[in-house]
């Protein structure tokens, strides 16, 4: 059985290489397109069908956004970044979950062995999807907290010279705000990437069967793993809004 | 011992020792909550929310370990 902890290259666009993870994650934003354009076609005040349940998604979401920021109007001004990101994660997990994802396949020769290249994984599966993630909600979370209180606010928490212990208080944070980068895209990686491991490992001892208590395990790690990353934003965000110097101490 | 029986040997220690210290914090968090529940029925929601942040935080850390162990065993 071949695992291999990188994302096999299947071609290239130009010089850039693509990956079989970004297949899948391709195939997952034009699913999340697709299902964009025909639930909000016709919008009608009662809705119906598959209106009805985007509604549903949507209310979830905005109840969880709100829920973390106390204040409607700014909800709504941070909800789309992180409904993406919400999304995104949880429709690239459990796409996959479906079959056809790593066992279709090439067999290819590298270095004189032959290798088996499957053509679809796991869009979270590859460390480059998850990194970037990352740094687009470490970079959103800095923009945020400078568009809502100021660079020179949120700059005065990281470059503090009030005290000498103020301003190693000011390094440490700006090293806690770097090492979220790893923390992020290592969470979803290592998730989902395990979770591949195992249903592989025990569809091999195990065949029919066994697979089945971890298919639920998946679906839920899936789930909740696009929920955590989206709830670490808010609450980062949350954080970095907040004007610290106004607390009295 | 040759370098394939410690890389198996460490694969196997990554993980397996990785894995004790978040075991035993989400035990804890998840006693405190339930606990926390249990006083106050009606602040459950409220409750939730922040237990299920710091669980996630402490699997993260097995997951690190997870992440090493894979790299040992898979990465020439």
């Amino acid at each position: 059985m071949e695992i291999s902890l990188a994302a096999e290259k299947i071609g290239h666009i130009g010089a850039m290489p693509i990956t079989n993870s970004m297949l899948t994650s391709w195939i997952a934003t034009l699913l999340l397109i697709v299902l964009a354009f025909v639930a909000t076609r016709s919008l009608k005040q009662v809705p119906k069908g598959i209106q009805n349940f985007f509604e549903l998604i949507m209310e979830f979401l905005i109840n969880t956004v709100n829920s973390v920021i106390d204040n409607k109007e700014q909800s709504k001004k941070y909800l789309p970044l992180v409904a993406t990101i919400f999304l995104f994660i949880i429709t690239n997990n459990w796409l996959g979950l479906l079959p056809g994802i790593g066992t279709i396949g090439l067999h290819e020769v590298h270095n004189g062995k032959e290798v088996f290249i499957p053509l679809l994984r796991s869009g979270n599966a590859d460390l480059n999807t998850t990194l970037a993630l990352a740094i687009i909600a470490v970079i959103a979370i800095q923009v945020f907290g400078i568009l809502a209180i100021g660079a020179v606010k949120y700059a005065g928490k990281f470059i503090n010279f009030s005290s000498p212990i103020m301003f190693f208080v000011g390094i440490l944070e700006f090293i806690s705000e770097m090492s979220r980068l790893i923390s992020f895209s290592f969470r979803l990686f290592g998730n989902v990437f395990a979770g591949e491991v195992l249903l592989a490992v025990i569809a091999m001892l195990l065949p029919f069967v066994g697979p089945l208590p971890f298919y639920g395990l998946e679906l839920f790690v899936g789930f909740i793993q696009a929920l955590v990353f989206m709830m670490l934003t808010l609450v980062f965000i949350k954080s970095a809004i907040t004007d610290h110097s106004a607390e009295a101490h | 011992m040759d370098a394939e029986t410690m890389s198996s040997l460490a694969t196997a220690g990554a993980i397996a020792l990785g894995a004790i210290a978040p075991a035993v914090a989400i035990g804890m968090i998840g006693s405190k909550g339930v606990e926390a529940i249990g006083r106050n029925p009606e602040a459950a929601g409220k409750v939730q929310g922040p237990m299920v942040l710091a669980i996630a935080f402490a699997e993260a850390i097995a997951v690190y370990a997870l992440v090493v162990a894979l790299i040992i065993k898979f990465v020439k």
